[in-house]
């Protein structure tokens, strides 16, 4: 029947294109879970927070174990409060571990790998990370560069 | 067969003063025609004077400027939607082309009104659609494609939808424009079928005087946006009227001129003479 | 000074096009829908606008893929950056080819399709012949076919960059040696879903309605004449790339352009 014929290919269609819909989200954007997983959170305060964003994975020795959720500006100490999800899996990050705003790649986005100190006491939710390492700025890490430079010159000289 | 009770006007559909724009042009420029019930009224007149409009205002789909269009009482441009579809339900329209629904066969086409206004059973739609097929000689043809029919055929097709709902009023666009002998013979032969038996009112909106003239009852002729006769065909064969004797004996030149309104052509000569004649 | 007033003329009269337009539209769609008669109806015309366009996108969206995977690697191998070759397909694919490509190749084939069978409709006064019947033809004939469009659009869109990331694979990975791992892994590293696949499909919706409005706009506004309806197809497939290419510029600007 002709009629059955266009309604079973109105629905293959349509299941091809909710078939494409997954294939572009699992295979293509790596869309899991993530957001459904149990975190609990803690803060870190940075000089230059540099083109860190929100959603910008945070690692530990290469594995994700989080996500950055909010950044902003703290009013009191003029620094970037940034707040890490760490999924609650990872309990064990001692209080005198590093945070750092690190790139990936030449050109890569920004994300925050973290250190692990020697502390036996970890963190806990609403804890803060101390020591923080900023992101490098390109400008300023020449301009350091040229001033090393023009000083070498005198040092030679003397 | 119908008593002439005071609640049912003697004139099915009666057009008061209508006048409507087009532009600048005024296409209808205060026409009355008042349409009998039970019997053919004729529209005619030369091509372009508006005559299928003139349908479309009865079944609303155009608007006046002013006057008023009334169809068993009712004045048409005032209706809601709900009356208005109800009303459309008691009339049918026969286009120029047929009009058939070129992606639905001639049944479904038939069927089409029936699933609309009404919620019988298939079975009751199938005896219904069979049986109007029947009337205009087309049992049998049901479930071919409009593309697949005659031009003949196509007309007697779209008149049987036109007939689904059985109308108190079917007007006809330009029935005969453009067919064979033998299919007008067979028009005019439905046309009078349908008055006699089922006691329909028509109206007829066409310029072939000799078929028009063997089955109206009443004939009214347009010209200029305005009605410029009317009477019944003997009276009007009998008129006096310059124009209407042009109209109906087909005479090119009269009070319609055969020749675009300009200068006569030797006058436009002389004139040309006389400028090149200027210049040396 | 005769210039300026045709200009103006002419200004308005769009300005009284588009108005009428949008009334158009409205009327079609305020419609509560009466699904025991319309949904077939919209069945029917999601055959004959999305099924039916498969065939061109599919094979649109392979030959598009392949060729992004082809220059893509060339490009990026002057830089030693050739795995990331999955990324750029995706992400053009996904973010722009797929939506606006589809859109434009929708236009001129299902588009110009409506368009005419709509004028058609008109030219031979079917559509009269059903308001004298008492159907609305924006009901029944328009409103089906801009609906089916407006569905149809975004799943095509799908449906092009799904096919055309395989086929920048095939080239990619198949044949010119790059690691599989390395096509999706890097993929999925820089493709966001919401960000990057979510706002494609927002974009796929907009042109399947702007492409679709117009269409059907088109068709039924058009002269009643054969010359009348092939200018009408003319313009909704001009009208309908030209919208779609704007639009691109402006949503892009605002999802991807905030730096």
């Amino acid at each position: 029947m002709r009629t059955r014929f266009v309604e079973m290919a109105v629905g293959l269609f349509l299941v091809a294109g909710l078939a494409a819909l997954f294939f572009l989200a699992i295979k293509v954007s790596g869309l899991s879970d993530e957001s459904s997983k149990p975190s609990y959170q803690v803060y870190a305060s940075f000089q230059n927070a540099g083109g860190l964003t929100v959603r910008a994975k945070v690692t530990m020795a290469g594995v994700v174990i989080g996500r950055v959720t909010d950044i902003s500006l703290d009013p009191k100490t003029l620094k970037a409060k940034v707040r890490l999800d760490v999924y609650n899996e990872v309990r064990e990050i001692s209080t005198d571990s590093v945070a750092s705003i690190l790139t990936a790649g030449l050109l890569g986005e920004k994300y925050i790998g973290i250190v692990p100190g020697a502390d036996d006491t970890y963190l806990k939710n609403g804890d803060e990370i101390e020591q923080t390492q900023s992101a490098l700025v390109l400008e300023d890490l020449i301009g350091k560069f040229l001033f090393n430079k023009a000083n070498e010159p005198d040092k030679e000289a003397k | 067969m119908t008593d002439s009770s005071s609640a049912q006007p003697a004139n099915l559909v009666e057009i008061h003063n209508l006048v409507f724009h087009r532009g600048k042009r005024a296409i209808f420029d205060g026409v009355s025609v008042n349409v009998a019930r039970g019997k053919v009224t004729a529209i005619m007149g030369p091509s372009g004077c508006g005559k299928t409009t003139l349908l479309r205002f009865i079944g609303g789909q155009l608007r006046p400027d002013s006057g008023r269009v009334l169809v068993e009482g009712r004045n048409v441009p005032d209706m809601k939607r709900d009356e208005l579809f109800a009303t459309r339900a008691r009339m049918g329209l026969l286009f120029q082309s047929g009009a058939l629904f070129t992606d639905l066969s001639v049944y479904e086409n038939v069927a089409f009104p029936l699933r609309e206004h009404t919620r019988l059973s298939e079975d009751l739609i199938r005896e219904l659609v069979l049986m109007k097929l029947e009337a205009v000689g087309l049992r049998g043809a049901e479930n071919l494609m409009p593309a697949e029919l005659s031009g003949g055929m196509n007309r007697r097709a779209a008149l049987a939808r036109a007939i689904a709902l059985d109308p108190a009023l079917i007007m006809y666009d330009e029935p005969f424009a453009g067919q064979d002998p033998i299919v007008m013979g067979v028009l005019v032969t439905l046309i009078r079928t349908l008055r006699e038996a089922l006691g329909l009112t028509s109206v007829i909106v066409s310029h072939d005087i000799d078929e028009t003239l063997s089955i109206a009852d009443y004939i009214y002729v347009l010209a200029d946006g305005k009605v410029i006769g009317e009477g019944t065909p003997d009276a009007l064969r009998a008129s006096e009227s310059p124009f209407i004797q042009q109209f109906l004996n087909g005479h090119p030149d009269g009070p319609v001129r055969f020749r675009y309104p300009v200068p006569s052509f030797a006058e436009e000569l002389a004139a040309a003479k006389l400028k090149a004649g200027g210049r040396n | 000074m005769e210039a300026i007033r045709r200009l103006g003329e002419a200004a308005l009269e769009s300005l009284r096009t588009l108005g009428s337009a949008g009334t158009f539209l409205f009327q079609a769609l305020i419609a509560l829908p009466n699904p025991r008669k319309n949904f077939p109806l919209l069945i029917q015309q999601l055959y004959s606008v999305g099924v039916l366009s498969l065939a061109i996108i599919v094979v649109a969206g392979l030959f598009i893929g392949m060729v992004l995977g082809l220059q893509g690697y060339s490009i990026l191998v002057t830089y030693g950056s050739e795995q990331a070759l999955g990324t750029m397909v995706a992400l053009t694919l996904v973010r722009e080819l797929g939506p606006v490509v589809t859109a434009l190749l929708f236009a001129g084939r299902a588009g110009s399709a409506l368009t005419a069978e709509i004028g058609l409709m008109k030219a031979t006064e079917q559509l009269s012949s059903m308001e004298m019947i008492g159907v609305d033809p924006l009901r029944r004939i328009v409103a089906p076919r801009f609906w089916a469009g407006f569905i149809s659009m975004p799943l095509l869109a799908l449906i092009f960059s799904a096919v055309g990331i395989l086929g920048g694979h095939l080239v990619g990975v198949d044949w010119l040696g790059i690691y599989d791992g390395s096509y999706w892994m890097n993929m999925q590293g820089s493709v966001e879903f919401w960000d990057d696949v979510g706002n494609g499909v927002i974009k796929s919706v907009v042109f399947g309605a702007v492409v679709s409005w117009i269409a059907v706009f088109q068709g039924y506004d058009c002269e009643p004449t054969s010359e009348g309806i092939s200018r009408a197809t003319t313009r909704t497939v001009v009208y309908g790339s030209l919208a779609v290419l704007g639009l691109d510029f402006v949503l892009t600007a605002v999802m991807f352009g905030g730096f």
